[in-house]
């Protein structure tokens, strides 16, 4: 990471999770020059908050290690955390991109010592744990967090907290007059990997999200699985924090579904499928623990289908092939009650659960028709490819409803396509 | 070679100074560590800490750098001194941050840091900075093997960046399956009828590409060399053969589609009014805008009816285990073919899951509003007796059994990879007698791929690119999918997982892009992923070599042959510096310059080693790179603590780890010695494919070693260890470490 003077042949790359990472390393390991800008204070997106990866059930954490690896290597690089574009002017081969720049009252000075948390003691939610859990203002956003520098909250800056944190940091890495930046950077492509973000389930007002605190999404789901999350890896029931046993999967929870996400988002099948998993390995052979999975269809697509099978053998889990109805809850219990038809053979049930997991869609954090204002979009706002769009190429989840290894292909064909509009501004210009 | 000269810098800041008496590190550090410069500083990784070190490089002569601090893995870049060896003294996350801060602990966290420091200057010592692989090709060229969508698509892709690329197809013509077919899916808003396929312009795109030669009706019969000089037979039908210079590859070598014969339950052969999608097609391209008619009479087909997963998802023998991902959407565009033309055209869809991914869901709701009928049904048997088409089923819904009459059946069959030849069972048979690691269970058996080479590769590992499941040539890693098991070689489209065209585009685009880093890095000498940029690579004294073939065998990605005396022949540019070769070589002459079993070996050796009335026990750990060291460092950070008497030496791979060192430590009165790798197994997640593996039976051999010594096996164990055990790995060691302290100490202490 270097401050590398951004030309009409650098790349910017919008967006830090795992597409625009690896959309930022192809393309600097292709030997060109990269701007990487990230809302957050740190890089890696929501695949950081992921506990396991379906199919393998390995660590998502491990492959972030090899890229944050690559960028600590590559000089090419160079990463601004806590940007976002405001707006882009020029044409491919020629933009110039105005971009904001939020006060992180944290120089590069900070070790991640950790002197500034101890004094500290004000509290936040915590966005990386969706707000289930509180943390110190002053923090590292998570174990894994790069670039590795601390956040001090906005909240705290000021006579008291803020400055009690300054005078705990022996490396005059706090600096509370810290300002909002604004920044303007040429750029000849923009590859936008603005990734997703879970649809409001409160939406779905049959469902009570809003309502029953034992309705939970799948992305609050996976956090509960980390031993440094909000209920330290286990499944405890937001209510009482007993151990939920009997777990019902609700799919295309807002997907395929006209009145809230029409397209299908394709990673929510694999998602419950991976985290019905999870019993067996909270509760081992506990015949009390169970699974039931409320489908339409299981999309299990290509070689996803032998995990499929995997999990149909696990004695944990069944499927109901029904679209809930609607879920009620016992006030003084907290349970849930689903209720709805079984389409196979048509059988009305009524079934009672611990907690109640809805397979979130996904939708664009971004939506198309807000870059710019010229960037084409299909109905629920992914980026098209488009002539029109110039050489701004969307990747990853900004360009559809993509799982990890779909979003990194995409990611890297966005890098070729940004390098080809700068190769030919570098070939004009010789 | 300039002389060496070696800086030791020892950081005072995050509490360091506090904790360590610094000043007798930096008189270690001169004295046992011969280092000719020894500087502290309160805050290393400052401006002025860094431009210290930048001084002494630039206006001294300093040629090797330690920096006794925080781990390898904080402050990467303030301390990215490129031009000097550089080595790391892990004193924050290694010691002070796992050990409390008690006047008891005070002694034991002393030792543990000087010991880091010897350590450290004992590998600064036999390291040299990497120059770079000298044996380097600049050859820019891409080839791109198979002339259907993906083929050309990367063919384009690669050129309009600027490449020069050769594009091979078997056949005659450009264009495989997808010429074929008479629309596509729609691939943009509204998603809601079938559009014209674009392989006609793509094909005139190739054609007219100057920067694309196209060779038809010809193969690939050899292929050999290394990433950025790769030597090619293309072999043409009519027996001419040319030899061209690469750069890279792409292997594009797409699908054949399952056999329907295979299906005789479903009337497939017994009536040529059953077809497969290829065949539905073909009369769909025969009638045009007009009605399409039936293969035995010419009748205009009135009824039609679709069977989804045929031999597919299905654990009979001969059947495909796996779902082909397009069938759903492409049943729903043949359902349109009939509809469009005539709304009354009967048209019933039996599915188990409808799979319409993304926007395909509006494609389907499309077809239900044009009166597509789908049912969830099981289909058993299609009876074609009297030519009148009988299709029995399982309606799901009504819990019943059901029949419909058509007049033609289409059969949604898979696709089977065009991946070349398995090389794993006859690999395995081989590696076997080397390492006894099993071969990779054969998922294969159920999915009959063609049994042709595609890349003829006369590397010692086998022609082609190792399979992953069910034949298809795909990489292991959800987060890395361009990651073959060979250098420089990259699939795409169907040969590497069943695809529609939409995504073959893409992930032909995506292919281009690696080739094309590959080129790029190949003649810079640097390595790929996942040490990308590793300028280092494998050397070998050939005095000392006894020819017996481990490297060549172990080598998971095919980077050393044979030469005619079975001397290893290290290609620089395929390895992708994991040093496997370096841990399997029992004679220990395989070298990085970065990394070596000296390297390891000497730090093993510098450790202090306390005699047994201490009752100081030492163990040493050796940990993976990527996952067992970040989680220790994670646990640094957590505050968790772990026993003072283990000393943590990171390796790139445990495949790398030389029984040597295991043995020296033993010998040298280490207590016992620990290895920490990654998964293993089918699920691997060893980023070297077997490292781990290969230390787990390595390990299991040195049991006869320990018992030669009388020392007991538990001594030595390997673990499993993933990146997020950031609890268990320091739990980890002290349960081993008390395990062992049973035991009691290694005899051989003070020998």
């Amino acid at each position: 990471m270097t401050d590398a003077v951004a030309t009409n042949e650098t790349i910017l790359v919008v967006g830090g999770g795992i597409s625009g990472l690896t959309a930022a390393l192809e393309t600097a390991e292709c030997g060109k020059n990269v701007i990487l800008i990230e809302k957050n204070p740190s890089v890696g997106g929501r695949v950081s908050q992921l506990y396991k990866y379906f199919p393998k059930l390995c660590r998502p954490s491990c492959g972030q290690e090899i890229n944050y690896r690559r960028l600590k290597a590559n000089k090419r690089v160079r990463v601004l955390t806590m940007a976002e574009v405001v707006n882009i002017k020029g044409a491919a081969g020629d933009y110039t991109v105005g971009v904001s720049i939020r006060p992180r009252y944290v120089n590069e000075n900070c070790t991640s010592c950790g002197a500034c948390a101890e004094v500290v003691s004000a509290e936040i939610d915590d966005p990386f744990n969706y707000n289930m859990k509180k943390i110190k203002a002053a923090y590292l956003p998570h174990n894994m967090a790069y670039p590795q520098r601390y956040v001090l909250d906005p909240s705290i800056v000021g006579p008291e907290e803020g400055e009690r944190a300054k005078a705990a940091c022996k490396y005059d890495a706090i600096e509370l007059d810290m300002q909002e930046q604004a920044l303007e950077l040429k750029a000849g492509a923009i590859i936008w990997a603005t990734g997703w973000k879970p649809y409001d389930a409160a939406k779905i007002q049959p469902y009570g999200y809003d309502r029953f605190p034992n309705v939970v999404t799948s992305v609050e789901f996976e956090r509960m699985m980390d031993p440094f999350g909000p209920t330290g890896g286990r499944m405890l029931r937001p209510s009482d924090g007993k151990e939920a046993r009997n777990i019902a999967f609700i799919q295309c929870a807002g997907s395929r579904d006209r009145n809230h996400l029409k397209h299908c988002s394709r990673i929510c099948c694999m998602a419950t499928l991976k985290q019905s998993t999870y019993l067996q390995e909270q509760y081992g052979d506990d015949s009390e623990a169970q699974a039931t999975i409320y489908y339409i269809d299981i999309r299990a697509i290509d070689r996803f289908e032998d995990f499929y099978k995997k999990v149909q053998a696990d004695p944990k889990v069944r499927f109901v092939k029904s679209k809930v109805a609607n879920i009620t809850e016992d006030r003084d219990t907290h349970d849930v009650f689903l209720h709805g038809v079984n389409t196979e053979g048509y059988h009305r049930y009524d079934n009672t659960h611990d907690l109640c997991v809805l397979a979130v869609g996904m939708e664009p954090s971004v939506r198309a028709e807000q870059i710019n204002g010229n960037v084409a979009g299909d109905a629920s706002g992914f980026i098209e490819m488009h002539e029109a769009n110039g050489a701004i190429f969307g990747a990853g989840c900004a360009s559809n409803a993509l799982d990890v290894n779909r979003a990194v292909q995409s990611a890297t064909a966005a890098a070729l396509r940004a390098i080809q509009v700068v190769n030919r501004v570098a070939g004009a210009e010789v | 070679m300039s002389e060496t000269k070696t800086a030791m810098y020892i950081c005072n800041g995050c509490g360091l100074g506090d904790r360590l008496d610094t000043d007798s590190l930096g008189k270690l550090a001169q004295s046992e560590g011969k280092c000719t410069i020894v500087r502290q500083h309160d805050f290393l990784c400052n401006r002025d800490g860094v431009d210290t070190i930048r001084r002494d490089i630039d206006d001294d002569g300093v040629t090797h750098v330690v920096i006794a601090a925080c781990s390898r893995r904080a402050k990467t870049e303030a301390f990215g001194f490129d031009d000097v060896a550089l080595g790391r003294a892990n004193l924050r996350e290694g010691v002070i941050w796992v050990r409390p801060d008690t006047e008891e602990a005070r002694e034991t966290t002393q030792e543990m840091a000087e010991d880091y420091v010897r350590m450290a200057c004992a590998e600064i010592r036999y390291m040299q900075r990497p120059e770079g692989n000298p044996n380097t090709g600049d050859n820019k060229r891409i080839l791109v093997v198979g002339g259907g969508v993906s083929g050309m698509a990367a063919a384009v892709e690669a050129s309009k960046a600027g490449y020069e690329v050769l594009l091979v197809e078997k056949s005659g013509e450009l264009g495989g399956w997808a010429a074929r077919l008479y629309k596509r899916v729609p691939n943009r808003e509204p998603f809601s009828d079938p559009q014209d396929t674009g392989v006609e312009d793509l094909v005139k795109t190739v054609e007219h590409d100057k920067n694309i030669t196209v060779f038809l009706s010809s193969v690939i019969t050899r292929t050999s060399g290394a990433p950025g000089q790769f030597s090619v037979d293309i072999s043409a039908e009519s027996g001419t053969t040319s030899t061209e210079n690469v750069g890279s590859i792409i292997q594009a070598s797409g699908f054949s589609n399952f056999d329907a014969a295979r299906l005789p339950e479903l009337g497939f052969g017994a009536s040529a009014d059953v077809v497969d999608q290829a065949g539905l097609e073909l009369l769909a391209g025969k009638a045009g805008d007009g009605p399409i008619t039936r293969p035995s009479d010419g009748k205009e087909v009135a009824s039609v009816v679709f069977v989804q997963c045929a031999g597919q998802r299905s654990d009979k023998p001969g059947h495909l285990p796996y779902c082909s991902g397009h069938c759903c959407n492409t049943s729903i565009k043949q359902a349109m073919y009939f509809k469009d033309t005539n709304p009354d055209v009967d048209t019933l869809l039996l599915y188990s899951d409808l799979r319409t991914p993304g926007n395909g869901e509006d494609f389907y709701r499309s077809a239900q509003r044009k009166g597509v009928t789908f049912t969830k049904g099981q289909v058993r048997e299609v009876q074609t007796a009297n030519g009148a088409l009988v299709v029995k089923f399982r309606d799901m819904i009504l819990d019943d059994d059901a029949e419909a009459r058509a007049d033609l059946v289409v059969l949604a069959t898979g696709q089977v990879p065009n991946s070349g030849i398995d090389i794993e069972p006859a690999a395995a048979e081989d590696e076997n007698e080397g390492s006894g690691v099993d071969a990779a269970s054969n998922n294969n058996a159920a999915v009959e791929v063609p049994l042709e080479s595609v890349l003829n590769l006369d590397y010692r590992q086998g022609p082609d690119l190792p399979h992953l499941r069910h034949g298809f040539n795909d990489s292991h890693f959800i987060c890395f999918p361009y990651e073959t098991r060979r250098s420089g070689i990259y699939t795409c489209g169907p040969v590497r997982r069943p695809m529609d065209i939409a995504q073959a585009l893409e992930d032909a685009t995506g292919a281009a892009l690696k080739a094309i880093q590959a080129v790029e890095n190949a003649s810079l000498g640097r390595a790929a992923h996942p040490r990308s940029g590793d300028l280092s690579f494998p050397s070998f004294r050939k005095e000392g070599c006894t020819q017996c073939k481990r490297c060549t065998v172990e080598c998971p990605f095919g980077a050393i042959d044979e030469d005619e005396q079975r001397y290893p022949v290290f290609n620089e540019s395929r390895c992708r510096r994991c040093g496997t070769c370096m841990g399997a070589c029992p004679v220990r002459v395989i070298y990085f310059e970065s990394y070596s079993v000296d390297t390891v070996g000497q730090q093993v050796k510098a450790v202090q080693m306390p005699d047994e009335t201490e009752e100081k026990p030492r163990f040493l750990v050796l940990a993976c790179e990527n996952d067992a060291y970040p989680a220790l460092d994670m646990a640094a950070q957590q505050g968790l603590q772990y026993s003072p008497f283990v000393r943590v030496v990171p390796v790139r791979c445990l495949g790398s780890v030389n029984t040597i060192w295991v043995t020296d430590a033993l010998n040298s009165g280490y207590d016992g010695v620990m290895l920490m790798g990654c998964k293993k197994g089918d699920e691997y997640q060893c980023h070297f494919v077997k490292g781990s593996e290969m230390a787990h039976y390595r390990m299991s051999k040195i049991d006869d070693t320990l018992q030669q010594l009388q020392l007991e096996v538990e001594r030595v164990e390997t673990y499993e260890v993933e990146i997020t055990d950031i609890q268990r790995a320091p739990k980890l060691i002290d349960d081993y470490v008390n395990r062992v302290n049973e035991i009691g100490m290694n005899p051989f202490k003070g020998f």
